[in-house]
Protein backbone atom coordinates (compact mmCIF):
# COMPACT_ATOMS: atom_id res chain seq x y z
CA UNK A 1 0.00 0.00 0.00
CA UNK A 2 3.24 2.25 0.05
CA UNK A 3 3.72 4.50 -2.97
CA UNK A 4 6.82 4.75 -4.79
CA UNK A 5 8.87 7.20 -2.75
CA UNK A 6 10.40 9.68 -4.85
CA UNK A 7 12.94 11.80 -2.88
CA UNK A 8 11.07 14.47 -1.38
CA UNK A 9 12.09 18.30 -1.05
CA UNK A 10 14.32 19.71 1.47
CA UNK A 11 11.58 21.88 3.75
CA UNK A 12 12.63 25.28 2.29
CA UNK A 13 12.18 24.02 -0.98
CA UNK A 14 8.23 22.61 -1.09
CA UNK A 15 6.51 25.81 -1.54
CA UNK A 16 2.79 24.30 -0.01
CA UNK A 17 1.44 24.63 3.38
CA UNK A 18 2.90 21.54 6.10
CA UNK A 19 1.17 20.30 9.20
CA UNK A 20 2.21 22.03 12.36
CA UNK A 21 1.83 18.99 14.52
CA UNK A 22 1.24 19.32 17.91
CA UNK A 23 1.21 17.00 20.76
CA UNK A 24 -2.23 15.23 20.28
CA UNK A 25 -2.19 15.84 16.62
CA UNK A 26 1.74 13.98 16.75
CA UNK A 27 0.32 10.03 16.70
CA UNK A 28 -1.47 10.74 13.31
CA UNK A 29 1.56 12.64 11.79
CA UNK A 30 4.00 9.53 12.78
CA UNK A 31 1.49 6.92 11.75
CA UNK A 32 1.64 8.56 8.34
CA UNK A 33 5.50 8.63 8.47
CA UNK A 34 5.46 5.09 9.37
CA UNK A 35 3.02 4.04 6.84
CA UNK A 36 0.00 3.55 8.90
CA UNK A 37 -3.29 5.38 8.73
CA UNK A 38 -3.59 6.12 12.77
CA UNK A 39 -6.76 7.28 13.65
CA UNK A 40 -7.84 7.60 17.35
CA UNK A 41 -11.04 5.59 19.14
CA UNK A 42 -12.80 6.29 22.37
CA UNK A 43 -12.60 3.16 24.55
CA UNK A 44 -15.93 4.24 26.37
CA UNK A 45 -18.19 4.46 23.52
CA UNK A 46 -16.26 2.84 20.78
CA UNK A 47 -16.60 5.50 17.98
CA UNK A 48 -13.47 6.06 16.14
CA UNK A 49 -12.68 9.69 15.92
CA UNK A 50 -11.01 12.14 13.40
CA UNK A 51 -9.48 14.60 13.61
CA UNK A 52 -7.04 14.09 16.95
CA UNK A 53 -8.39 15.64 19.84
CA UNK A 54 -7.91 15.11 23.45
CA UNK A 55 -11.73 13.98 24.81
CA UNK A 56 -14.26 11.92 22.39
CA UNK A 57 -16.58 14.52 21.30
CA UNK A 58 -19.22 12.13 21.10
CA UNK A 59 -19.17 10.81 24.94
CA UNK A 60 -16.68 13.43 26.28
CA UNK A 61 -14.48 10.51 28.02
CA UNK A 62 -10.76 11.16 27.74
CA UNK A 63 -10.18 7.72 27.17
CA UNK A 64 -9.39 8.01 23.51
CA UNK A 65 -6.63 5.41 21.96
CA UNK A 66 -4.83 5.61 18.65
CA UNK A 67 -5.20 2.84 16.55
CA UNK A 68 -4.13 1.92 12.76
CA UNK A 69 -6.90 1.81 10.72
CA UNK A 70 -7.86 0.09 7.72
CA UNK A 71 -6.91 2.48 5.17
CA UNK A 72 -10.19 1.54 3.01
CA UNK A 73 -12.96 3.97 2.07
CA UNK A 74 -15.06 5.88 -0.22
CA UNK A 75 -15.05 9.38 -2.13
CA UNK A 76 -17.70 10.95 0.11
CA UNK A 77 -17.57 14.02 -2.59
CA UNK A 78 -15.16 15.74 -4.32
CA UNK A 79 -13.70 18.52 -6.30
CA UNK A 80 -11.32 18.77 -9.60
CA UNK A 81 -8.96 21.77 -9.30
CA UNK A 82 -8.05 23.22 -12.91
CA UNK A 83 -6.85 25.92 -11.74
CA UNK A 84 -4.17 26.84 -9.05
CA UNK A 85 -5.23 29.00 -6.46
CA UNK A 86 -2.11 28.80 -4.20
CA UNK A 87 1.54 29.41 -6.26
CA UNK A 88 2.15 26.24 -4.19
CA UNK A 89 -0.06 23.45 -5.90
CA UNK A 90 0.28 24.87 -10.15
CA UNK A 91 2.49 21.93 -11.05
CA UNK A 92 -0.21 19.69 -10.06
CA UNK A 93 -2.94 20.93 -11.97
CA UNK A 94 -5.42 19.38 -12.16
CA UNK A 95 -5.47 17.34 -9.20
CA UNK A 96 -8.69 15.99 -6.68
CA UNK A 97 -9.12 17.32 -3.59
CA UNK A 98 -11.76 14.57 -1.70
CA UNK A 99 -12.99 13.82 1.46
CA UNK A 100 -12.78 9.79 2.02
CA UNK A 101 -14.82 8.26 4.54
CA UNK A 102 -13.33 5.33 6.41
CA UNK A 103 -14.83 2.22 6.60
CA UNK A 104 -14.25 2.95 10.55
CA UNK A 105 -16.65 6.04 10.18
CA UNK A 106 -14.39 9.60 9.99
CA UNK A 107 -13.60 11.20 7.30
CA UNK A 108 -11.03 12.89 5.86
CA UNK A 109 -9.66 15.89 3.41
CA UNK A 110 -7.44 13.99 0.58
CA UNK A 111 -6.01 14.21 -2.48
CA UNK A 112 -6.77 10.94 -4.60
CA UNK A 113 -3.95 10.15 -6.71
CA UNK A 114 -3.62 7.51 -9.29
CA UNK A 115 -6.63 8.66 -11.44
CA UNK A 116 -7.78 10.83 -14.27
CA UNK A 117 -9.76 13.32 -12.62
CA UNK A 118 -12.57 11.99 -14.80
CA UNK A 119 -12.69 8.73 -13.54
CA UNK A 120 -12.89 9.81 -9.99
CA UNK A 121 -16.76 9.35 -8.40
CA UNK A 122 -18.72 9.68 -5.47
CA UNK A 123 -19.01 6.12 -3.49
CA UNK A 124 -15.71 5.17 -5.22
CA UNK A 125 -13.73 2.62 -3.41
CA UNK A 126 -10.06 4.20 -2.46
CA UNK A 127 -7.05 3.09 -0.22
CA UNK A 128 -4.58 4.45 1.62
CA UNK A 129 -1.40 5.71 0.06
CA UNK A 130 1.18 7.70 1.77
CA UNK A 131 3.27 10.34 0.13
CA UNK A 132 7.11 11.51 1.83
CA UNK A 133 6.63 14.99 0.61
CA UNK A 134 9.50 16.20 3.16
CA UNK A 135 12.36 14.63 5.21
CA UNK A 136 9.91 15.46 8.06
CA UNK A 137 6.15 15.12 6.64
CA UNK A 138 4.36 12.50 5.03
CA UNK A 139 0.95 13.35 3.89
CA UNK A 140 -2.09 10.56 3.96
CA UNK A 141 -3.85 10.33 0.18
CA UNK A 142 -6.33 7.70 -1.79
CA UNK A 143 -5.90 5.66 -4.52
CA UNK A 144 -8.50 3.81 -6.62
CA UNK A 145 -8.82 0.43 -4.17
CA UNK A 146 -7.13 -1.87 -6.24
CA UNK A 147 -9.33 -5.36 -4.22
CA UNK A 148 -12.34 -5.49 -5.67
CA UNK B 1 -40.10 39.08 26.40
CA UNK B 2 -38.94 39.05 22.63
CA UNK B 3 -36.61 41.40 20.76
CA UNK B 4 -39.66 41.42 18.30
CA UNK B 5 -40.12 44.75 17.30
CA UNK B 6 -38.24 46.38 19.80
CA UNK B 7 -35.50 47.88 17.27
CA UNK B 8 -35.16 49.14 13.70
CA UNK B 9 -32.91 50.45 11.25
CA UNK B 10 -33.40 53.77 10.83
CA UNK B 11 -30.34 55.02 8.57
CA UNK B 12 -27.96 53.07 5.72
CA UNK B 13 -25.09 53.82 3.62
CA UNK B 14 -23.20 52.59 1.31
CA UNK B 15 -20.07 53.52 -1.15
CA UNK B 16 -19.85 53.00 -4.67
CA UNK B 17 -19.29 49.00 -5.17
CA UNK B 18 -15.57 49.03 -7.61
CA UNK B 19 -12.64 47.10 -8.55
CA UNK B 20 -10.49 49.90 -7.13
CA UNK B 21 -12.33 52.56 -4.65
CA UNK B 22 -9.25 54.82 -4.97
CA UNK B 23 -9.44 55.26 -0.89
CA UNK B 24 -8.83 53.63 2.45
CA UNK B 25 -11.20 51.65 4.20
CA UNK B 26 -11.37 53.49 7.02
CA UNK B 27 -11.74 56.24 4.63
CA UNK B 28 -14.98 54.69 3.18
CA UNK B 29 -16.09 53.86 6.67
CA UNK B 30 -16.59 56.62 7.88
CA UNK B 31 -18.11 57.99 4.59
CA UNK B 32 -20.93 55.15 5.06
CA UNK B 33 -21.14 56.09 8.78
CA UNK B 34 -21.72 59.45 8.46
CA UNK B 35 -23.96 58.65 4.98
CA UNK B 36 -26.08 56.45 7.66
CA UNK B 37 -26.37 58.96 10.39
CA UNK B 38 -27.81 61.79 8.20
CA UNK B 39 -30.37 59.28 6.53
CA UNK B 40 -31.44 58.49 10.22
CA UNK B 41 -31.26 62.46 11.23
CA UNK B 42 -28.32 62.12 13.89
CA UNK B 43 -24.87 62.91 14.09
CA UNK B 44 -21.74 61.58 15.77
CA UNK B 45 -22.76 62.27 18.71
CA UNK B 46 -25.25 60.49 19.15
CA UNK B 47 -23.58 57.07 19.21
CA UNK B 48 -22.93 55.20 21.82
CA UNK B 49 -22.52 51.93 19.82
CA UNK B 50 -20.55 50.06 17.32
CA UNK B 51 -20.81 46.78 16.53
CA UNK B 52 -18.71 45.46 13.99
CA UNK B 53 -18.10 41.99 11.95
CA UNK B 54 -14.73 39.91 12.69
CA UNK B 55 -12.06 38.66 10.09
CA UNK B 56 -10.77 40.98 7.21
CA UNK B 57 -11.98 44.32 8.44
CA UNK B 58 -9.46 46.10 9.90
CA UNK B 59 -11.37 49.29 11.13
CA UNK B 60 -12.36 49.52 14.93
CA UNK B 61 -14.41 51.11 16.83
CA UNK B 62 -11.38 53.28 17.81
CA UNK B 63 -10.98 54.24 14.70
CA UNK B 64 -14.30 55.28 14.56
CA UNK B 65 -14.15 57.02 18.21
CA UNK B 66 -10.81 58.86 16.74
CA UNK B 67 -12.41 60.10 13.46
CA UNK B 68 -15.83 61.26 14.26
CA UNK B 69 -14.84 62.07 18.31
CA UNK B 70 -17.47 59.91 19.56
CA UNK B 71 -17.93 61.26 22.93
CA UNK B 72 -19.70 58.22 24.75
CA UNK B 73 -19.29 54.47 23.39
CA UNK B 74 -20.62 52.51 26.01
CA UNK B 75 -21.34 49.72 23.50
CA UNK B 76 -18.59 47.95 21.22
CA UNK B 77 -18.50 44.75 20.26
CA UNK B 78 -17.17 42.38 17.16
CA UNK B 79 -19.03 39.45 15.89
CA UNK B 80 -16.85 36.34 14.24
CA UNK B 81 -16.74 34.40 11.25
CA UNK B 82 -16.22 36.79 8.61
CA UNK B 83 -19.59 36.96 6.24
CA UNK B 84 -21.46 35.23 8.55
CA UNK B 85 -21.66 38.26 10.83
CA UNK B 86 -23.00 40.63 9.21
CA UNK B 87 -26.84 40.11 9.92
CA UNK B 88 -25.17 39.28 13.47
CA UNK B 89 -24.18 42.97 14.33
CA UNK B 90 -27.46 43.52 13.61
CA UNK B 91 -28.54 41.45 15.97
CA UNK B 92 -26.27 42.33 18.98
CA UNK B 93 -27.53 46.14 18.19
CA UNK B 94 -30.46 44.95 18.81
CA UNK B 95 -29.53 43.45 22.16
CA UNK B 96 -27.71 46.26 23.21
CA UNK B 97 -30.64 48.65 22.52
CA UNK B 98 -33.23 46.58 24.15
CA UNK B 99 -31.23 46.15 27.25
CA UNK B 100 -30.76 50.16 26.93
CA UNK B 101 -27.09 49.49 26.75
CA UNK B 102 -27.01 51.98 23.90
CA UNK B 103 -29.20 54.15 22.29
CA UNK B 104 -27.75 54.09 18.69
CA UNK B 105 -25.50 51.67 17.49
CA UNK B 106 -23.85 51.63 14.46
CA UNK B 107 -22.84 48.98 12.51
CA UNK B 108 -20.61 48.79 9.34
CA UNK B 109 -18.55 46.36 6.36
CA UNK B 110 -15.57 48.26 4.76
CA UNK B 111 -13.34 46.10 2.56
CA UNK B 112 -10.65 46.85 -0.53
CA UNK B 113 -11.31 42.96 -1.15
CA UNK B 114 -10.71 43.41 -5.12
CA UNK B 115 -7.61 46.09 -5.17
CA UNK B 116 -5.82 44.76 -1.86
CA UNK B 117 -6.63 41.81 -0.70
CA UNK B 118 -8.52 39.12 -2.32
CA UNK B 119 -9.99 36.50 -0.65
CA UNK B 120 -9.84 34.01 -3.22
CA UNK B 121 -6.33 33.38 -3.53
CA UNK B 122 -3.98 31.93 -0.96
CA UNK B 123 -0.24 32.04 -0.59
CA UNK B 124 -0.32 30.33 2.69
CA UNK B 125 2.80 28.78 3.50
CA UNK B 126 5.17 26.90 6.04
CA UNK B 127 3.77 25.05 8.87
CA UNK B 128 -0.68 25.49 9.77
CA UNK B 129 -1.78 24.42 12.78
CA UNK B 130 -5.07 23.72 14.20
CA UNK B 131 -7.73 21.80 12.24
CA UNK B 132 -6.33 23.28 8.96
CA UNK B 133 -3.28 21.50 9.18
CA UNK B 134 -5.40 18.38 7.62
CA UNK B 135 -6.92 20.51 5.26
CA UNK B 136 -4.16 22.81 3.69
CA UNK B 137 -1.43 20.34 3.03
CA UNK B 138 -3.83 18.70 0.42
CA UNK B 139 -4.46 21.70 -1.62
CA UNK B 140 -8.07 22.70 -0.11
CA UNK B 141 -7.24 26.27 0.56
CA UNK B 142 -9.62 28.95 -0.33
CA UNK B 143 -13.53 29.25 -0.06
CA UNK B 144 -14.06 28.32 -3.64
CA UNK B 145 -13.03 24.92 -2.69
CA UNK B 146 -14.12 24.58 0.44
CA UNK B 147 -18.02 24.69 -0.77
CA UNK B 148 -17.37 22.96 -4.17
CA UNK B 149 -17.02 19.81 -1.36
CA UNK B 150 -20.76 20.65 -0.57
CA UNK B 151 -21.56 21.19 -3.94
CA UNK B 152 -20.33 18.26 -5.58
CA UNK B 153 -22.45 16.18 -2.78
CA UNK B 154 -25.48 18.09 -3.29
CA UNK B 155 -26.06 17.59 -6.98
CA UNK B 156 -25.11 13.62 -6.24
CA UNK B 157 -27.87 13.35 -3.78
CA UNK B 158 -30.43 15.51 -5.35
CA UNK B 159 -29.53 14.42 -9.25
CA UNK B 160 -29.09 17.85 -9.94
CA UNK B 161 -26.74 19.18 -12.62
CA UNK B 162 -24.40 21.99 -12.88
CA UNK B 163 -27.59 23.92 -14.65
CA UNK B 164 -29.26 24.27 -11.57
CA UNK B 165 -26.08 26.37 -9.97
CA UNK B 166 -26.07 28.71 -13.57
CA UNK B 167 -29.61 29.58 -12.34
CA UNK B 168 -29.04 30.95 -9.63
CA UNK B 169 -26.01 33.28 -11.27
CA UNK B 170 -28.68 34.18 -14.09
CA UNK B 171 -31.04 35.23 -11.48
CA UNK B 172 -28.85 37.45 -9.50
CA UNK B 173 -26.74 38.65 -13.08
CA UNK B 174 -30.52 39.61 -14.11
CA UNK B 175 -31.24 42.08 -10.80
CA UNK B 176 -27.75 43.84 -10.56
CA UNK B 177 -28.64 44.52 -14.27
CA UNK B 178 -30.96 47.04 -13.75
CA UNK B 179 -29.64 47.82 -10.68
CA UNK B 180 -26.61 50.91 -11.88
CA UNK B 181 -25.36 50.36 -8.17
CA UNK B 182 -24.36 46.89 -9.14
CA UNK B 183 -20.61 46.34 -10.25
CA UNK B 184 -22.28 43.98 -13.33
CA UNK B 185 -24.76 46.81 -13.90
CA UNK B 186 -26.09 46.34 -17.66
CA UNK B 187 -24.18 42.83 -17.93
CA UNK B 188 -26.90 39.61 -17.62
CA UNK B 189 -25.74 36.41 -18.25
CA UNK B 190 -27.66 33.66 -19.63
CA UNK B 191 -27.24 30.00 -18.86
CA UNK B 192 -25.26 29.33 -21.58
CA UNK B 193 -22.67 31.70 -20.60
CA UNK B 194 -22.48 30.02 -16.91
CA UNK B 195 -21.78 26.42 -18.73
CA UNK B 196 -19.22 28.01 -20.73
CA UNK B 197 -17.33 30.15 -18.06
CA UNK B 198 -14.33 28.46 -16.89
CA UNK B 199 -13.76 26.10 -14.18
CA UNK B 200 -12.35 27.49 -10.38
CA UNK B 201 -13.40 24.14 -8.47
CA UNK B 202 -15.37 21.37 -10.13
CA UNK B 203 -18.46 21.63 -9.97
CA UNK B 204 -18.03 25.79 -9.40
CA UNK B 205 -17.58 27.41 -12.30
CA UNK B 206 -16.10 30.86 -12.78
CA UNK B 207 -19.61 32.52 -12.48
CA UNK B 208 -20.81 30.66 -9.74
CA UNK B 209 -18.56 32.25 -7.69
CA UNK B 210 -18.64 35.83 -5.78
CA UNK B 211 -17.46 38.74 -7.30
CA UNK B 212 -14.44 40.71 -5.45
CA UNK B 213 -15.36 44.01 -4.15
CA UNK B 214 -14.14 47.83 -2.53
CA UNK B 215 -16.73 49.08 -1.21
CA UNK B 216 -18.39 49.89 2.22
CA UNK B 217 -22.35 49.95 3.64
CA UNK B 218 -23.43 51.16 7.31
CA UNK B 219 -26.82 50.95 9.56
CA UNK B 220 -27.35 52.34 12.10
CA UNK B 221 -29.59 50.69 14.92
CA UNK B 222 -31.99 52.57 17.50
CA UNK B 223 -35.03 51.67 19.66
CA UNK B 224 -38.56 51.42 18.46
CA UNK B 225 -39.44 53.97 20.40
CA UNK B 226 -36.57 56.52 19.11
CA UNK B 227 -37.10 55.43 15.70
CA UNK B 228 -40.61 56.73 15.72
CA UNK B 229 -39.16 60.32 16.42
CA UNK B 230 -36.47 60.23 13.78
CA UNK B 231 -37.16 61.56 10.39
CA UNK B 232 -35.57 58.55 8.70
CA UNK B 233 -38.11 56.01 7.39
CA UNK B 234 -37.45 52.83 9.35
CA UNK B 235 -37.51 49.11 9.02
CA UNK B 236 -38.37 47.38 12.13
CA UNK B 237 -36.49 44.39 12.95
CA UNK B 238 -39.28 41.65 13.61
CA UNK B 239 -36.34 39.40 14.16
CA UNK B 240 -32.34 38.85 14.28
CA UNK B 241 -30.23 35.95 15.42
CA UNK B 242 -27.44 33.55 15.33
CA UNK B 243 -27.45 30.04 14.37
CA UNK B 244 -24.80 26.89 14.76
CA UNK B 245 -24.36 23.74 13.65
CA UNK B 246 -22.65 20.37 14.98
CA UNK B 247 -18.95 19.65 14.57
CA UNK B 248 -19.15 23.34 13.02
CA UNK B 249 -15.50 24.22 11.28
CA UNK B 250 -15.13 27.54 8.91
CA UNK B 251 -16.45 26.22 5.87
CA UNK B 252 -14.93 22.51 6.41
CA UNK B 253 -17.68 21.21 8.48
CA UNK B 254 -17.25 18.01 6.20
CA UNK B 255 -17.74 15.72 9.33
CA UNK B 256 -21.06 16.53 9.94
CA UNK B 257 -23.99 14.03 9.00
CA UNK B 258 -25.13 15.80 5.92
CA UNK B 259 -23.10 17.97 3.66
CA UNK B 260 -26.39 18.89 1.58
CA UNK B 261 -28.21 20.69 4.30
CA UNK B 262 -27.16 23.81 6.03
CA UNK B 263 -27.70 23.29 9.73
CA UNK B 264 -26.55 26.99 11.05
CA UNK B 265 -28.85 28.07 8.45
CA UNK B 266 -31.71 25.82 9.90
CA UNK B 267 -30.81 27.10 13.34
CA UNK B 268 -31.15 30.63 12.58
CA UNK B 269 -33.99 29.75 10.44
CA UNK B 270 -35.87 28.17 13.28
CA UNK B 271 -35.12 31.49 15.73
CA UNK B 272 -36.08 34.07 13.34
CA UNK B 273 -39.96 32.55 12.74
CA UNK B 274 -40.06 32.35 16.39
CA UNK B 275 -39.15 35.68 17.24
CA UNK B 276 -40.93 37.24 14.27
CA UNK B 277 -44.17 34.55 14.73
CA UNK B 278 -43.82 34.06 10.83
CA UNK B 279 -42.86 31.45 8.51
CA UNK B 280 -41.52 31.65 4.90
CA UNK B 281 -44.97 32.24 3.40
CA UNK B 282 -45.44 35.35 5.43
CA UNK B 283 -41.81 36.45 3.38
CA UNK B 284 -42.27 39.59 0.75
CA UNK B 285 -38.41 39.08 -0.42
CA UNK B 286 -35.14 37.47 0.40
CA UNK B 287 -32.06 38.78 -0.06
CA UNK B 288 -30.14 35.88 0.74
CA UNK B 289 -25.81 35.16 1.35
CA UNK B 290 -24.67 34.08 -2.21
CA UNK B 291 -21.04 33.87 -2.40
CA UNK B 292 -21.43 30.61 -4.03
CA UNK B 293 -24.89 29.66 -6.06
CA UNK B 294 -24.94 26.48 -4.55
CA UNK B 295 -25.28 27.67 -1.16
CA UNK B 296 -28.07 29.60 -1.83
CA UNK B 297 -29.60 26.73 -3.23
CA UNK B 298 -29.09 25.09 0.35
CA UNK B 299 -30.55 28.20 1.92
CA UNK B 300 -33.70 28.62 0.35
CA UNK B 301 -34.06 25.08 1.83
CA UNK B 302 -33.01 26.09 5.33
CA UNK B 303 -35.03 28.78 5.57
CA UNK B 304 -37.94 27.16 4.17
CA UNK B 305 -38.80 27.72 0.81
CA UNK B 306 -38.79 24.38 -0.44
CA UNK B 307 -37.97 21.20 1.00
CA UNK B 308 -34.81 19.51 0.87
CA UNK B 309 -33.54 18.87 -2.36
CA UNK B 310 -36.25 20.45 -4.09
CA UNK B 311 -34.97 24.79 -4.14
CA UNK B 312 -33.97 24.04 -8.28
CA UNK B 313 -37.58 23.86 -8.60
CA UNK B 314 -38.07 27.07 -7.37
CA UNK B 315 -35.88 28.80 -10.17
CA UNK B 316 -37.24 26.55 -12.86
CA UNK B 317 -40.95 27.71 -12.13
CA UNK B 318 -39.91 31.73 -11.86
CA UNK B 319 -40.79 32.04 -8.31
CA UNK B 320 -37.84 33.70 -7.23
CA UNK B 321 -38.61 36.68 -10.19
CA UNK B 322 -39.12 40.19 -9.09
CA UNK B 323 -43.11 39.24 -9.53
CA UNK B 324 -42.68 35.88 -8.15
CA UNK B 325 -43.69 34.57 -4.99
CA UNK B 326 -40.51 35.81 -2.76
CA UNK B 327 -37.59 37.60 -4.81
CA UNK B 328 -34.45 36.41 -4.46
CA UNK B 329 -31.78 39.38 -4.01
CA UNK B 330 -33.60 41.98 -5.69
CA UNK B 331 -30.00 43.97 -6.19
CA UNK B 332 -27.98 41.29 -7.32
CA UNK B 333 -26.50 40.27 -4.55
CA UNK B 334 -22.73 39.08 -4.22
CA UNK B 335 -22.73 37.62 -7.57
CA UNK B 336 -23.60 41.08 -9.55
CA UNK B 337 -23.99 43.86 -6.72
CA UNK B 338 -20.65 43.35 -5.08
CA UNK B 339 -19.26 40.94 -2.00
CA UNK B 340 -19.56 43.65 1.21
CA UNK B 341 -19.63 40.01 2.97
CA UNK B 342 -23.49 40.13 3.35
CA UNK B 343 -23.70 44.25 4.41
CA UNK B 344 -25.29 44.79 1.03
CA UNK B 345 -28.07 42.63 1.57
CA UNK B 346 -29.24 44.32 4.61
CA UNK B 347 -28.71 48.00 2.83
CA UNK B 348 -31.02 46.64 -0.06
CA UNK B 349 -33.45 44.95 2.58
CA UNK B 350 -34.16 47.97 4.03
CA UNK B 351 -34.69 49.89 0.76
CA UNK B 352 -37.21 47.46 -0.11
CA UNK B 353 -38.76 47.62 3.21
CA UNK B 354 -39.14 51.60 2.73
CA UNK B 355 -39.76 51.04 -0.78
CA UNK B 356 -36.59 52.73 -2.50
CA UNK B 357 -35.09 50.54 -4.21
CA UNK B 358 -34.42 50.33 -7.89
CA UNK B 359 -35.97 46.77 -8.43
CA UNK B 360 -38.65 47.87 -5.81
CA UNK B 361 -40.98 44.61 -5.39
CA UNK B 362 -44.93 45.65 -5.17
CA UNK B 363 -46.88 45.80 -1.25
CA UNK B 364 -43.33 44.94 0.72
CA UNK B 365 -44.15 44.16 4.38
CA UNK B 366 -41.59 41.38 5.43
CA UNK B 367 -38.02 41.03 3.85
CA UNK B 368 -35.65 38.10 5.20
CA UNK B 369 -31.65 38.79 5.36
CA UNK B 370 -29.27 36.39 5.70
CA UNK B 371 -25.80 36.17 6.06
CA UNK B 372 -22.61 33.53 5.35
CA UNK B 373 -22.97 29.75 4.83
CA UNK B 374 -21.28 27.04 6.10
CA UNK B 375 -19.89 28.95 8.98
CA UNK B 376 -21.70 29.75 12.28
CA UNK B 377 -24.18 32.31 11.25
CA UNK B 378 -27.42 35.09 11.47
CA UNK B 379 -30.39 36.54 9.74
CA UNK B 380 -32.70 39.59 10.42
CA UNK B 381 -36.39 39.86 9.14
CA UNK B 382 -37.22 43.39 8.69
CA UNK B 383 -40.28 44.64 8.74
CA UNK B 384 -42.49 47.72 7.27
CA UNK B 385 -44.71 48.31 10.73
CA UNK B 386 -44.15 47.19 14.12
CA UNK B 387 -46.35 44.60 15.09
Amino acid sequence: MTAPREAPAAREEYGKPLPQPTDVSQPFWEGARAGELRIQRCRDCRQHVFYPRSMCPLCLSERLEWVTASGRGKVYSYTVIRRAMHPGFQADLPYVLAIVELEEGPRLTTNIMAAEPEDVSIDMAVEAVFEDVTPEVTLVKFRPSEAK
Amino acid sequence: MTIRNKAAIVGIGQTEFSKDSGRSTLRMALEVVLEALGDAGLKPQDVDGVVKMGANDDIFEIDLLRSLDLPNLRFFNEVPHGGGAACGTIAMAVAAVAAGMADVVVTFRSLNERSERRFGQSSAGGAVGGWMQYNLPHGLVTPAQWIAIFAQRYLYEYGWTTEELGRVAVLCRKHAATNPHAMMYGRPITLEEHQSSRWIAEPLRLLDCTLDTDGACAAVVVSADKAKRLKGKSAYIAAAAQGTGRRAEMMTSYQRASLCRLEEAEATAKELYRIAELGPTDIDVAELYDHFTPMVLMALEAYGFAPPGKAPELLGEGRLELDGDTPLNTHGGHLGEGYLHGFGHIVEGVRQIRGTAVNQVREVRTCLVTSGTAVPTSGVILSKEPY
